[in-house]
């Protein structure tokens, strides 16, 4: 790396961390690599909610509301004059704060951690294994996902990433897998004799090897699609039928079921129950293909829109090498020489924007329901993916007219209440180090305010970027 | 207020407000004066649309067998489809676009597809909006094209309610987006300062650039909305959406009206935009998607009332105008597993608009027998999406056929466009 040390430690606090806190590119400029590496660790990123109840206790919450529902259209369905029972009323208020406080944690923790490689990095797999909270059923079920499924892992093998996200409740929920059942399996045969037709939902099934694993250039068929669905019948959530105990958990329903061996991909799977589809996961996310859709998807978040293809060849070659070891991957990473490029190629989207303005500010959020509007403003509504493909990691998508004039709405408000007494030339500096460029320095050091300074560094090109 | 949604109802139209982005583009960019009028609007219906749920073929013999309990049901019956033809209704969810039909104003196209048949949203979604052959295959869209041979760009603003830009209108022309909600402050000096500090900034500079000349547009455009949509809405609705009786429009509906109206003000501005893009999300329905009523048909209102806003907002100007509805797939003909239905090929596309020329269905039906399914599953694809869009950008926006085969639809040539659909 012949670049300048100063540049290597603002390269990577910007554009493999979250943005610099007061002091933190100073602090990483003796060893940049260094301070990226010991994030690395076995037990996974950090959880950003302790006190968070795990995701069958939430839904339980959320069939309260189903049940009170019901209840509610048999009885007296006018007793307000919304219509809506107060019961009914009270549990989505106290859904409606869980997910709130899931999301304000998670950004607290985004704007004060000093592992903020570690959070990007927990951050890009939350939204490769996206669970949107578009739906009903999973709105309050992201926070319990994320800590329970794919936080934990982030550092450790690909497969059980996989196996995790994909037989979380949230997931199972989420991309219908949890209805799909076996069409001659017992259970739908019984189902059938009641005159109620249960069948396929392929969903998941093809969303795990289109986005999560192996992608279309696998070239694999609808055929592979409709075997691996049947393959993943079973995987469900426990409700009224499995009892109280199971209720809101992963169970494997092996009466629902497709009995008999199943070809995908051109690979013969016995029978099996739960066994067989763990066995295709085992094979998916060994293949190369794999390997490399996830090497391409890491090169185009952390270093460009369309990824030097030595660095996607290098992250290809290393997880293939560790057979799946995240660890080894990030490492790949930080060690590539593409990683350190001295143009910033990637535009912020507006939760990374508005998590470094945070830590250049020295603050943190505080007030979910002032943010969660300001959020979706910009575009991107948290916990709220607009499909099962995450958000997008693109210049195009994020830098439309609307949403820069939205994110200058902000930036001068958020500056207003922000900037106290600080001097915005020093926050400047202390946010973008040697990436400041001459140009926004004097720009800044024109402002007729310390807030207006404020607004101009974080609308400054190189903040925007990383 | 925080931002998340509970009841399936309000998370639908909350995320389907959230969802929708109108793109603008072009003022003069026509050499035709006869076309200088003529507006086109195009909404990409996003998650792959059930077509057999939006025009249902209830006079098709398989169609209530294969459907079972997400069949639509008869002419006449309860919550029964809207009668076109004697095979074809529409879903009674689309009463406005009904009433348009009626009067020769919306027709469909039953069985039209994208050249893409790999039943990928992504992929499928980014050959629609391509207007190529294959997923990826070209990182502008076919608007754009459609724009750039038109004419040189003069002036040319976008206006998006999702802050992000969708590919059909992504390319060399400029094209602008705008969302509601807070925006700059016209006297504050910040704009100013950044237009300056983004002068060499290839991204930056541009798009607050056209961010901000949409600003002052916009907010015209809303207070005339606004105006309207006091004097014409009760009171009680204004103030408690959730109090409106059964059988009145569904919650969120009121919400996509006033986008169709503010759409309408901006295309119907002194200087206003010709050529809309416009995107619906959550069209996914693999569970329990519902019949007359239920999750789909809740998407359908949303959509229709769009159109209803669009039509009313555009007030004589509807006359000059082409809408096109068009998703990335159709649905698996049967109904699946989980009253659902899965990725699957041929979809319908609304064709709607006071410039149409009355008549049929656009396209052949291939009917549902067995043997007529797309690869025993799907409805199959009698109709490329390109020949209608090429179709509707020859004859009603005057764009040149060569254009259209080599630079809007790059390898088209063999696709014809489709004849006669406007008058």
């Amino acid at each position: 790396m012949a670049y300048d040390k100063d540049l290597l430690s603002a390269i990577a606090v910007t554009r493999l961390g979250l943005g610099a806190k007061g002091g933190e590119i100073a602090q990483t400029a003796a060893d940049p690599q260094g301070w990226l590496m010991a994030q690395i660790r076995p037990q996974g990123a950090d959880l950003f909610r302790a006190d968070m109840p795990p995701a069958a206790e939430r839904f339980r919450q959320y069939r309260e509301i189903q049940l009170a529902r019901r209840e509610a259209k048999a009885g007296d369905a006018a007793a307000t004059p919304s219509g809506v029972p107060d019961s009914v009323q009270q549990i989505r208020r106290l859904i409606r704060q869980d997910a709130g406080a899931d999301i304000l944690s998670r950004l607290q923790l985004a704007a004060s951690t000093d592992a903020a490689f570690r959070e990007r990095w927990a951050l890009f797999w939350a939204n490769h294994f996206t669970v949107s909270g578009v739906k009903a059923v999973t709105a309050n079920l992201i926070g319990p996902f994320e800590q329970e499924a794919i936080r934990p892992r982030v550092f450790g093998r690909f497969e059980d990433l996989l196996v995790a996200s994909s037989s979380h409740p949230a997931m199972l929920l989420y991309l219908d897998q949890a209805q799909s059942v076996g069409p001659n399996s017992p259970a739908a045969f019984r189902a059938n004799r009641n005159g109620r037709r249960l069948g396929l939902n392929e969903n998941l099934a093809r969303e795990i090897m289109e986005l999560h694993t192996v992608g279309v250039e696998a070239g694999y068929t609808q055929a592979d699609v409709t075997e691996f669905a049947r393959a993943m019948t079973g995987w469900g959530v426990g409700g009224v039928r499995e009892g109280e105990g199971e209720a809101g958990r992963t169970i494997f329903r092996d009466a629902a079921h497709e009995p008999g061996s199943r070809t995908i991909m051109g690979r013969r799977y016995g029978e099996g129950g739960y066994e067989q589809s763990r066995a295709v996961m085992r094979d998916l996310a060994a293949s190369p293909y794999t390997a490399r859709h996830l090497a391409t998807k890491i090169a185009r978040h952390f270093v460009a829109d369309d990824p030097p293809p030595g660095l996607t060849a290098r992250l290809t070659q290393a997880y293939l090498d560790s057979r799946g070891d995240l660890s080894v991957v990030a490492r790949s990473l930080i060690t590539a020489p593409e990683t350190w490029a001295p143009q910033a190629q990637k535009f912020k989207t507006p939760y990374e924007f508005m998590v470094s303005s945070w830590r250049a500010a020295g603050t943190s959020p505080e007030d979910i329901a002032r943010i969660a509007p300001v959020m979706a403003s910009m575009g991107q509504r948290a916990f709220a993916a607009p499909s099962p493909k995450g958000w997008p990691d693109d210049t195009a998508s994020w830098a439309a007219p609307d949403g820069i004039v939205k994110r200058m709405a902000w930036s001068e408000s958020f500056a207003t209440q922000a900037a106290g007494e600080r001097d915005p030339v020093v926050l400047a500096q202390n946010a973008l180090g040697a990436r400041l460029s001459p140009l926004a320095v004097k720009t800044i050091a024109r402002a007729e305010t310390r807030a207006e300074g404020l607004s101009i560094l974080l609308m400054s090109p190189e903040f925007q970027r990383r | 207020m925080t931002e998340f949604t509970l009841s399936r109802r309000q998370m639908f139209a909350r995320s389907l407000a959230l969802g929708i982005t109108l793109e603008f583009a072009g003022t003069q960019v026509f050499a035709d004066p006869l076309a200088a009028k003529r507006k086109l609007v195009v909404i990409i219906c996003r998650g792959g649309q059930d077509g057999l749920s939006v025009s249902p073929p209830v006079g098709d013999g398989a169609y209530a067998g294969l459907r079972g309990p997400i069949a639509i049901p008869g002419f006449g019956q309860a919550g029964g489809a809207l009668k076109l033809d004697e095979t074809f209704g529409l879903h009674p969810a689309l009463s406005a676009s009904y009433a348009l039909a009626q009067k020769g104003e919306a027709r469909i196209a039953p069985a039209i597809a994208t050249p893409d048949r790999e039943r990928s949203h992504f992929e499928a979604q980014d050959v629609l909006e391509n207007g190529g052959t294959v997923a990826y295959g070209a990182t502008s869209g076919w608007l754009n094209r459609a724009l750039g041979v038109m004419g040189p760009r003069s002036g040319v603003k976008a206006i998006s309610v999702a802050a992000t830009a969708p590919l059909i209108l992504r390319g060399p022309v400029e094209t602008a987006s705008w969302s509601p909600g807070g925006g700059a402050e016209p006297d504050h000096r910040l704009p100013g300062i950044l237009q300056d500090l983004y002068a060499h900034d290839p991204v930056l500079g541009p798009a607050l650039a056209t961010g901000l000349a949409t600003q002052g547009m916009a907010k015209a455009a809303s207070a005339m909305v606004n105006s309207e949509m006091v004097a014409e809405t009760p009171a009680a609705d204004m103030m408690n959406p959730a109090a409106t009786p059964a059988g009145a429009p569904r919650q969120g509906t009121a919400e996509a009206r006033k986008l169709g109206l503010t759409l309408a003000a901006f295309m119907t501005a002194p200087d206003g935009k010709q050529v809309a893009a416009v995107s619906v999300e959550n069209f996914d329905t693999h569970a329990n998607q519902g019949s007359s009523q239920g999750q789909l048909a809740t998407r359908l209102a949303y959509l229709d009332a769009f159109i209803d806003g669009l039509h009313t907002g555009l007030g004589p100007a509807w006359a000059d105008t082409v809408v096109v509805t068009a998703t990335e797939f159709g649905r698996t003909a049967r109904v699946n597993g989980t009253r659902g239905t899965d990725h699957g090929t041929a979809s319908t596309a609304l064709v709607l608009g006071g410039a149409l020329r009355r008549g049929g269905i656009i396209g052949d039906w291939p009917t549902l027998k067995t043997a007529s399914l797309f690869e025993n599953r799907d409805t199959a694809p009698t109709l490329d999406m390109r020949g209608l869009f090429k179709g509707v950008l020859r004859d009603h926006l005057g764009v040149d056929r060569a254009a259209l085969d080599t630079v809007v639809f790059p390898g088209s040539a063999t696709i014809a466009p489709v004849a006669n659909i406007t008058a």
